[in-house]
């Protein structure tokens, strides 16, 4: 790759392209951004031809209007956003997906239409009726809120929008945008009634995703959380509810949506000043101030429920951790307020249980993103709204939902959870070495079963800084008899040689067999791998999901950076205490790794044990199951 | 090089000119050894596979003697329990008389005979009474993974069925038959849907290296001889079986050219082969097989050459296990004869089978089609979901 970093002029260290760059030009359209620190790039990729992206990135058409896809692609700096009406043409979305875009440094902020703008702008709301404009990724989405000015702006980039757009004409394009505009104004109009945009509260209007540059807006995570077959349904509450929840997979790097989306959130939470470029799609707040703060706005709550603010609260202070416990304890709050929750006048149970459950969503995703159990459960929530008939009464509605998602935590989580363990159990002989990293529930879980069915067999329990999550899985470990190793992941090909099987927890797995856990859990599976160990991944079906990464960089989560400079208890080796805002020095504390499928032997699930490349079908299957249930 | 075109064809008519008897090809491979000094201890290994050859040659006499067919008809109708257990092996082994039929096959037909005769009134009963017979019928051999495996789809194949909403038990019942005769006819013919199959994948002047004796795949060398093709086919001897003589004999039954190889002469043949035909006991989850014993050896030496690997096997050998390694399946003993006595203290591996994981494996051939080793998982899981 070097090499064909040669042309560029190297103007910002900090910048790292990825991708294939011809020599940047300075971009006469270029508008430098205010908010932006000295590191955004303009190097972004301008090649002469105006493109961001590299002629490399071809993006698979999609859309009807897919004819349209040169190389120019995505281009984009500009936030090209699914938006909701992918949404509505596209029933398989992933809730909160988002594709991996090696493009996607050069996407400075939203004010720098260094490359053409494809785009059709698309209102989100203007999109659904108007399919046939999906523009494949080439569409830049307009925020509905979005200043005119910005729009003008999108116009000027469409007057320079390069001859390879030909196919939808200027005309067509511009006709396309008054309309959005239109629907725009009308949104506006409408957005006042909707319940959930009081002050100060929930989550923003802003449902559009800034979209990695490259067509992947094909994929597309849409709109938020709410999203949702139930957005379908709900055609005309589409619009509340997208005011309410920001996409959960928001890409940061847009100077003008984290705006909006601050405006509007409960959680006022500072972004941190020094991050990493190449995560700057990212979310990272500095982390810290919002607890107590938060604490003493547990009375003025108006339009949060208790219920949920606490289990807000718990994910923000890093109370509750893991997929499984964070699903369950938020799956508990709906319970709570599908049991408080009366239908105010005027308004349908559906629609307005959807939007309520949008906000509450959109304000946990501020605490802590989603992890993808969330999101498949609160996807499951949504569609079991969306799905009561007409006809019950409230209470007898209320009561179905509880009873719903009562069953959804029973089966999805408790009894395959069991399913789990008797099969792993099978795979545990007398005199194996059984390694184990970090702290997964299920793995937990199939270690003390195996334990009761009087196996022998000892365990190494792998950890890593900082969460050092693996003493507390020791603790419970050691507490039943069990005889434990611990050691650090450095260490963890010296000890490879002698273990014999490896199970590791997921947070999820996705389609193509990647297996999607916590930060460290690749390493160690590419080690067994390496020493020819066997590695089984235990993981509920629930945590499945359609979308495809190949990499942990597109998706990922932040954590805090002072956790990394600190080490507790050590003072004596604190040397990069406080350094955490030094302009050379950038922390990286990331959350979650994927590990590819070549190195996972086995996955054990609810449906029984599968190998990688089966988990599609899994995914299909359950889908299946769930649009008749 | 020169053995991999197809001049093997005139390299044969060459070796059966010279009036060489096949067993000494060791001989003619060997032309520095005095040709008539044998061993005393291979002598010993020829004469046990005189044994082995003429003792099953005997069996199978036998075995086409006896008349093949149902015993027990509808006579014990009466009786429930017992009798009918009894029944089902009486049946089994009845269908087993045929010596071309598979075991897991002549469990499914029994099976379907335990349906016909059945007495019960309820479905429940009738999947009870199912259960138990095929129970029965896998406890007979417990280490066989193709009547095991064979038994469970069967199972499943049959109760999954939306016939079994039907008020009327009757009705229902014969649609339970209907699926079980069909089961049984697709498990019957297997064989031959596999043969057609594979026939693509033979072409003129290949050579072909086949492992021990699989019926699927001498089938699939039987059409392809019948359908004029030419071909040779290089065949390991099959210890401690020796299934890969019996192979042999077949074979030339059929004028195909036939070379024995050693076991451990497989990867100083395999540059000259062109692809490995397998057949296999059971196939499992990941989508590898597990078969007799060389069989992950020989795939792992023609992986690290590039030769493909196919594997002929049935689909009711999908079955629902997954090794992570060697020793992680249920052990299958036999006896292995040295021909010379063996101290007390010395250990013999005396394991029949071996796991081959998916990764050496091209192409399975069942009777669903040609498919790839991850497709089983699919398969089952649709099956069982």
């Amino acid at each position: 790759m070097e090499s064909r970093r040669n042309p560029r002029a190297v103007v910002d260290p900090k910048v790292r392209q990825v991708g294939f760059f011809t020599s940047s030009q300075p971009d006469s359209t270029y508008q430098p951004d205010p908010i932006a620190s000295e590191s955004h790039p303009v190097v972004s990729s301008i090649s002469p031809s105006g493109n961001s992206l590299s002629p490399v990135m071809i993006p698979p058409p999609r859309h009807n209007s897919s004819d349209t896809f040169p190389l120019r692609a995505a281009a984009a700096a500009s936030a090209v956003s699914p938006s909701s009406f992918s949404y509505s043409t596209r029933r398989d979305f992933p809730d909160g997906s988002m594709t991996a875009s090696p493009g996607r440094v050069s996407r400075a902020s939203f004010s720098k239409p260094s490359s053409s703008l494809p785009g059709v702008g698309m209102d989100s709301m203007a999109a659904a009726k108007s399919s046939s404009v999906p523009a494949s990724g080439l569409t830049t989405v307009s925020v509905v809120n979005m200043p005119p000015g910005l729009s003008e702006k999108e116009s000027d980039q469409k007057k320079n929008s390069k001859p390879l757009k030909e196919k939808t004409t200027k005309a067509e394009r511009r006709a396309l945008q008054e309309a959005q505009r239109a629907a725009k104004a009308a949104a506006k109009a409408e957005g006042g009634k909707a319940p959930l945009v009081s002050s100060g509260s929930v989550a923003s209007t802003n449902v559009k995703v800034t979209k990695p540059a490259k067509p992947s807006s094909q994929k597309n995570d849409v709109a938020a959380v709410a999203a949702g077959p139930s957005e379908k349904k709900g055609g005309q509450a589409e619009k509340d509810r997208k005011k309410d929840a920001p996409h959960p997979r928001m890409q940061y790097d847009d100077e003008s949506r984290v705006v909006k989306a601050k405006r509007r959130a409960v959680v006022k939470q500072t972004e941190a000043k020094n991050r990493v470029e190449l995560f700057r799609h990212l979310p990272q707040y500095e982390h810290g101030t919002q607890l107590p703060d938060l604490e003493t706005k547990f009375f003025q709550l108006d339009p949060m429920h208790p219920a949920v603010y606490k289990v807000g609260l718990q994910y923000l202070s890093g109370d509750i951790s893991g997929g499984n416990a964070r699903c369950i304890a938020m799956l508990q709050a709906f319970q709570e307020v599908v049991k408080d929750y009366s239908t105010p006048s005027e308004k349908t149970l559906n629609r307005d249980m959807t939007a309520k459950i949008s906000s509450y969503v959109s304000f946990l995703i501020e605490c802590r993103p989603l992890s993808v159990s969330m999101g498949n459960a609160i996807r499951f929530v949504k569609n079991r709204i969306a799905k009561l008939p007409i006809t019950l009464s409230e209470s007898e509605a209320k009561a179905a939902l509880q009873s719903d998602i009562e069953r959804f935590i029973n089966e999805k989580i408790v009894m395959a959870d069991t399913v789990i363990v008797k099969h792993a159990v099978t795979k545990i002989r007398d005199g194996d070495v059984l390694l184990t990293y970090g702290s997964p529930t299920a793995v937990e879980m199939v270690l003390l079963h195996a334990h009761e069915l009087k196996k022998k067999f000892r365990v190494l329990v792998v950890d890593s800084r900082p969460k050092l999550e693996g003493q507390l899985l020791l603790r419970r470990l050691i507490k039943r008899g069990i005889n434990c190793t611990y050691t650090h992941i450095n260490a963890v090909s010296y000890i490879m040689h002698e273990v014999t099987k490896v199970f590791l927890g997921a947070s999820s797995v996705l389609s193509n067999g990647t297996v999607y856990s916590r930060v460290g859990t690749a390493s160690v599976a590419m080690v067994a791998s390496a020493f020819r160990v066997p590695v089984l991944v235990c993981c509920e079906a629930y945590k499945f999901h359609e979308r495809v990464q190949l990499d942990s960089i597109c998706s990922n989560e932040l954590g805090d950076p002072n956790a990394i400079s600190k080490v507790r208890g050590r003072e004596d080796i604190n040397y990069l205490d406080g350094l955490t805002n030094n302009a050379n020095l950038q922390f990286l504390n990331l959350m979650y790794d994927a590990t590819p499928s070549d190195y996972i032997s086995m996955i054990i699930t609810d449906y029984g044990m599968v190998p990688p490349t089966s988990v599609p079908v899994i995914v299909r299957e359950y889908q299946k199951e769930h649009s008749l249930v | 090089m020169w053995r991999r075109s197809a001049s093997f064809i005139l390299d044969d008519e060459r070796r059966r000119t010279s009036n060489s008897p096949p067993m000494a090809d060791n001989t003619t491979r060997a032309p520095f050894q005095n040709p008539d000094a044998i061993s005393a201890y291979y002598q010993t290994r020829a004469a046990h596979h005189g044994v082995i050859t003429s003792d099953w040659l005997a069996q199978a006499q036998a075995a086409v003697g006896g008349v093949s067919g149902e015993e027990h008809p509808d006579s014990s109708v009466a009786e429930l329990g017992k009798e009918k257990t009894f029944n089902v092996i009486e049946e089994f082994n009845g269908w087993r008389k045929q010596p071309d039929l598979a075991e897991a096959v002549a469990a499914i037909r029994a099976l379907a005979a335990v349906i016909r005769a059945s007495e019960a009134s309820t479905m429940m009963e009738l999947e009870i009474e199912l259960k138990k017979a095929s129970d029965t019928l896998k406890s007979w051999d417990k280490t066989s993974i193709s009547l095991t495996a064979g038994c469970d789809l069967f199972i499943r194949y049959v109760t999954r069925t939306s016939a079994l909403e039907y008020e009327d038990f009757n009705s229902a019942k014969s649609r339970l038959l209907e699926r079980a005769e069909k089961f049984g006819e697709i498990s019957c013919k297997a064989r031959k849907i596999i043969a057609m199959l594979s026939q693509d994948f033979i072409f003129d002047g290949c050579t072909i290296l086949v492992h021990g004796l699989s019926r699927v795949v001498l089938e699939i060398l039987k059409t392809a001889a019948q359908n004029n093709k030419l071909f040779r086919v290089l065949c390991t001897e099959g210890r401690p079986d020796g299934t890969g003589v019996l192979l042999s004999n077949e074979l030339s039954k059929l004028d195909i050219p036939v070379k024995l190889l050693l076991d451990s002469a497989v990867a100083y043949s395999m540059d000259e082969v062109d692809m490995v035909f397998v057949g296999a006991d059971g196939v499992v989850e990941s989508g590898g097989i597990i078969n007799m014993m060389g069989t992950y050896q020989i795939a792992l030496v023609a992986h690290s050459m590039n030769k493909p690997v196919y594997v002929a096997a049935e689909s009711y050998k999908f079955a629902r296990l997954y090794p992570l390694d060697q020793k992680d399946m249920a052990p299958a003993l036999r006896p292995i004869e040295f021909g010379v006595k063996i101290p007390v203290k010395v250990e013999v591996e005396r394991s029949a089978r071996d796991y081959t994981p998916p990764q050496y494996l091209t192409l399975l051939f069942t009777d669903l089609g040609v498919l790839s080793p991850s497709v089983v998982s699919d398969e089952l899981i649709q099956l069982y979901l």
